[in-house]
């Protein structure tokens, strides 16, 4: 079980928290101006990363925030978590 | 005493003499023995009989590792344990034990034939032979096959005990409790660390036990390890576990631990649970697991009485049993002459010294020449002889009478929770085995378990490993702790071996076993090889080899070496299969812990339960929640209930508990414009004081949830969702507000359980709550359909709404859940001469069914657009956007021919559908067949006098008044294509 630093409440067990997709996905303040190919690129097309993933984690037994995470896919490990809104940390994208 | 038993020695209690049985017979022992080590006493070899030939099978092994002592445990019916070890299983007063998969009985096993045919038996026999027919797998092969090849039987009964589970935090967890774990300990206490340290035996010391001549400190090992353990049970910063395995390693330096509380207890306790589950999160963790000795593969290597060496030596003078009167030693190290020595001192005779090695040399083989003990040098076993035990052994110089075979490989380091920490390993040519790399998690091995067996040096490295693994603040010693000068002990050559022996696969030789557990040979192994398997993993599954409940403990690597030489690869290359948890086979009850029966899951139930319960209401399950179904009368079926019940509501009035649905309060000045985003419909144009039915879809425009949404202020909604959609509709809720539209100033709040709401449906609803409600104006024109008021019911404040999922003039009454069960009960006096009724889930269905209201999930499946469901109508026209408004556009989403929802009527009317049933054009199809749908819904409306039903058909609504057929095992079913609402289209009863 892993241990997630939830930006708000700090370090607790994976058991807190719910999943919940790929990171960096903003939704089109239009969506009527793309065309279908872009829209399916937007509803349907997802990174598969062996590496450093940057996704998205909602402390849904906690506070219930969204935020957002860089994860390596092969440890297991978090180089960081950070607030939604906010672009992930630049040395623990490094840390590739 | 028994021959078997010597007169003094080990660390049993002699004093404390018990009895057990064995098969039925009566058995004496000491407190302090093993199963194993009680049966030896008493010169019981044969334990078990194998898994595939039924070959007589005899303790192998001293611990964790043992493949063939498989036995059944019984204290009663209930408490009936299968497949324990018998090594592991401490002897208590009157303790039970049966052996396992032999007929009638051990001594005289019917499946001995198995044996004898054993030509017809090799490695992947069953993929072969029990190919056809087909029909034969599961009522033929399946039964016979299990029967044949089995171990022990589970319980019948529930198991009455009780389960704990416990989480912890350590800053050092250590794994495994011999001299490298005990050193680990004292250095991380003495630096001041909440340690934990836990060991699968009841007793501390490891190896220092049983196996290890060498003097600590001027003591005995053994006795070294208990005061240090004293000493450490002294500390309160550290906690001890013994009777506790650590079965698997997690990410994160999570560990399992499973402690075994009363397994060992003559009578258990009454309080305590019988097992306890821990959960430990450690900062750093020492695994100190050990080794495993690595048994030697030559024909005729499985007989009762062939041993592992060590194993011998820990019964001797651990246990004080002799395990044979005449032992012949087959060895390729060191380690095996200590062992003869030992077994030579407490009176046992040795027939001699196979010494694999060429030209062994050193104090150990002088030593064992100088005691008269004759040393073979270059030898190889050629076979045994023997039955129930064995009887002699040929060697390349003769053949030596003996009762015991004693075989040491080398050892073998147990990696498995560093495996499973997902630590890479690395192969030691000179250990020929696997140690451990490079670390994944905050772990570091020592001792033997990373191939350091010698023990002044696993002392130090264990001390060395629980001093790293202290918090950067701890103090640490100033000078080292020098254990060379503490300890007395002689240099052992640990010289391993791996593989076959020479010639054991020669034609004519006896079975040379590789996995015991699971009958493997090298002969089975080559068989893979000649039919192509180069992937381990690959061979592992075709030949079985480690996949029994032993996990491959003393199989594994000489499997793999086999291989290797088969395959003609060096053997790093041939890589490792996988390690997982657990360790050793732990129970379901530890798993489940309290989570069982009742407390399996919460069951959420609403304010009117009790009185649904004392009125005999039957209950369904809808997610946790516990709904009434139906109220029978006396003598009454579900089917007379529910007719009943709604011709009741339809005549007169109902009541109903609808507390289960979601409710959500969506709250601020930006709420409005929040569900305009989220719904399909349009929520600006809705007045205060009036509610609207919405859906809500997911980005790809599919029916996500629906449910009844009415504004009760201008920056106030109360939302309504399904029972079961709650939380996912208030997730996928916030996940908008707070990630898409942070901008909007809006504020969500779950208000599910603080509702009772109580629908109160039929032409007399508003006579009944004229009677309790005060400060509502009901009448249709200050209360029309599809409103919502505040005010008061039998005093307590409401949120009344007028809405109808009946078809019928309708509310539904929200109060605070506490006061739930008194409106309602007021509401039902209230209703007494008004020809009120209790109604429950099933006749909420078929009336929604007879006015073609959907169910989402069950008329909908996730790719059902409001279109498809004929709810068009809802969608907000002149709004811009909304989630799944982009999808929608898509032209396969417009297209006609997707399927609708529509209503089906048999052409016979007493005939009712089966919900999932499929829905053809033509009648007399043979399957494979095109199919237009499925029957969603299927009910016997009472007030139609006629079955009906809801189903989604390929362009459904262009196909109204089409006859369709739908195909049952007794043939086809015609039925007319309907409009889904079946029962007041015009909807006059609901605005009356």
């Amino acid at each position: 079980m892993l241990i997630i630093d939830c930006p708000y409440c700090g370090k607790r067990p994976e058991l807190e928290f719910a999943y919940a997709g790929q990171a960096h996905l903003v939704r089109p303040r239009d969506p009527s101006t793309l065309d279908d190919e872009a829209w399916a690129q937007f509803l349907y097309m997802r990174a598969n990363t062996r590496g450093m993933h940057a996704e998205r984690w909602r402390h849904a037994r906690g506070c219930g925030r969204f935020f957002n995470a860089l994860r390596d896919t092969t440890s297991d490990r978090f180089a960081a978590t950070y607030r939604i809104g906010t672009a992930p940390p630049v040395a623990a994208e490094d840390a590739r | 005493m028994s021959a078997w038993r010597t007169d003094s020695g080990g660390q049993i209690d002699r004093a404390r003499s018990i009895s057990f049985s064995f098969d039925g017979r009566i058995y004496p022992g000491f407190s302090g023995d093993t199963l194993a080590s009680a049966l030896l006493a008493n010169g019981v070899h044969l334990v078990g009989r194998s898994f595939k030939y039924h070959r007589p099978r005899g303790i192998l092994a001293a611990g964790a590792e043992e493949p063939n002592g498989l036995v059944t445990v019984i204290r009663d019916r209930a408490r009936t344990t299968p497949n324990l070890r018998v090594t592991q299983v401490e002897l208590y007063d009157g303790l039970v034990a049966i052996s396992q998969n032999r007929w009638p009985s051990l001594a005289n096993d019917f499946g001995r034939m198995n044996d004898l045919l054993s030509a017809f038996f090799p490695a992947g026999f069953y993929y072969k032979t029990f190919m056809w027919p087909r029909s034969a797998w599961k009522s033929l092969y399946e039964p016979i096959i299990r029967r044949a090849a089995g171990l022990g039987e589970a319980p019948t009964l529930p198991d009455p005990d009780r389960y704990a589970q416990r989480y912890a935090h350590c800053d050092v967890l250590i794994v495994g409790a011999g001299p490298a774990g005990l050193a680990a300990a004292l250095a991380a206490a003495d630096g001041g660390a909440r340690v934990m340290l836990c060991d699968e035996q009841a007793e501390f010391g490891g190896s220092l036990l049983g196996s290890c001549g060498a003097k600590i400190d001027g003591h005995q090992a053994s006795e070294w390890a208990r005061q240090v353990s004293s000493e450490l049970a002294r500390n309160a910063r550290v906690t001890l576990l013994p009777r506790t395995t650590a079965f698997g390693y997690f990410p994160h330096n999570l560990i399992g631990l499973n402690e075994r509380l009363s397994e060992h207890l003559s009578v258990p306790r009454a309080g305590p649970a019988r097992e306890r589950l821990w959960q430990v999160r450690a900062r750093r963790v020492v695994l100190a697991t050990g080794s495993i000795e690595r048994p030697l593969v030559f024909p005729g290597n499985d007989r009762p009485g062939v041993m592992l060496a060590g194993a011998a030596q820990t019964y001797l003078n651990r246990y004080g049993v002799r395990v044979g009167r005449r032992a012949a030693l087959v060895t390729s190290n060191d380690s095996a002459y200590g062992v003869a020595l030992d077994l030579k001192a407490a009176g046992v005779s040795i027939a001699a010294i196979a010494d694999l090695r060429p030209n062994p040399v050193g104090h150990w083989v002088q030593a064992a020449r100088a005691s008269g003990i004759e040393v073979l040098v270059g030898s190889n076993v050629l076979g045994t002889r023997g039955d129930a035990r064995v009887a002699g052994i040929h060697l390349v110089s003769g053949t030596y009478a003996c009762d015991t075979v004693l075989m040491s490989g080398g050892f073998t380091p147990s990696v498995h929770l560093f495996s499973q920490s997902r630590g890479k390993l690395a192969w030691s040519e000179p250990m020929q085995a696997f140690i451990p790399g490079a670390s994944a998690e905050a772990e570091r091995s020592a001792g033997a378990c990373r191939g350091i067996f010698d023990l002044v040096e696993a002392l130090t490295d264990g001390y060395t490993a629980g001093s790293d693994a202290l918090p950067d603040s701890a103090t640490r010693r100033a000078t080292p702790v020098d254990w060379t000068s503490r300890v007395s002990a002689l240099p052992v050559d640990y010289a391993p071996y791996l593989g076959a022996l020479p010639g054991a696969d020669e034609p004519g030789r006896q079975k040379a076993f590789v996995d015991w557990q699971h009958d493997v040979t090298v002969k089975d192994l080559q068989l893979a090889s000649r039919e192509g398997f180069r992937s381990i993993e690959h061979v592992k599954r075709y030949t079985t080899t480690g996949m029994a409940t032993d996990q491959g403990k003393t199989s594994n690597l000489n499997a793999m070496a086999i291989v290797a030489r088969n395959i003609g690869v060096p053997l790093a290359q041939v890589g490792l299969t996988t390690f997982r948890m657990p360790y050793t086979p732990t129970t379901f009850g530890s798993f489940a812990g309290a989570s069982r029966g009742d407390l399996f899951d919460p069951v959420r139930k609403t304010a009117t339960h009790s009185w649904a319960q004392a009125r005999g209401a039957v209950f369904e399950n809808v997610g946790l929640w516990k709904r009434a179904r139906y109220f029978p009368l006396a003598g009454e079926d579900m089917h007379g209930a529910v007719n009943r019940e709604c011709a009741a509501v339809r005549a007169g009035c109902g009541v109903f508990d609808a507390s289960t649905l979601g409710k959500i309060e969506v709250v601020g000045p930006g709420a409005a414009e929040f569900l305009n985003r989220l719904y399909i419909n349009s929520w600006s144009s809705l007045a205060v004081g009036r509610s609207r039915y919405g859906i809500l879809c997911r980005e790809d425009g599919f029916i996500y949830d629906d449910g009844v949404i009415a504004r009760i202020a201008s920056d106030r909604f109360h939302v309504t969702t399904t029972t079961g959609g709650a939380p996912r509709v208030l997730s996928m809720m916030e996940d908008y507000r707070q990630t898409e539209w942070p901008e909007l100033d809006v504020w969500l709040t779950s208000t599910t359980e603080q509702w009772a709401v109580i629908a109160v449906q039929g032409p007399n609803s508003r006579k009944v709550l004229a009677k309790i409600v005060t400060g509502i104006d009901l009448s249709d024109a200050a209360m029309p359909h599809m409103s919502v008021q505040n005010g008061l019911v039998c005093g307590v404040p409401t949120r009344l709404f007028r809405v109808s999922f009946s078809g019928e003039l309708g509310f539904e009454v929200n109060v605070p859940a506490d006061y739930g069960l008194a409106v309602w009960e007021a509401i039902n006096a209230a209703g007494a001469d008004l020809g009120m009724v209790a109604y429950g889930t099933e006749s909420m269905h078929v009336m929604r069914a007879e006015k073609g209201y959907i169910i989402v999930g069950q008329d909908t499946d996730g790719t059902m657009t409001p279109d498809d469901a004929g709810l068009s109508w809802a969608i907000g026209k002149a709004k811009p956007d909304f989630v799944g408004k982009r999808s929608l556009a898509r032209a396969s989403m417009r297209s006609p021919s997707r399927k609708q929802l529509v209503g089906l009527r048999t052409l016979d009317p007493k005939v009712v559908l089966e919900e999932g049933a499929q829905v053809a054009e033509r009648p007399g199809l043979k399957a494979p067949m095109p199919l237009l749908g499925h029957v969603t819904s299927s009910y016997f409306s009472a007030v139609l006098g006629s079955s009906i039903a809801l189903a989604v058909v390929a362009g459904g609504r262009a196909r109204l008044g089409q006859t369709l057929y739908v195909p049952m095992p007794d043939g086809d079913i015609a039925a007319a294509v309907t409009s889904p609402v079946f029962y007041d289209p015009t909807g006059a009863r609901i605005n009356g």
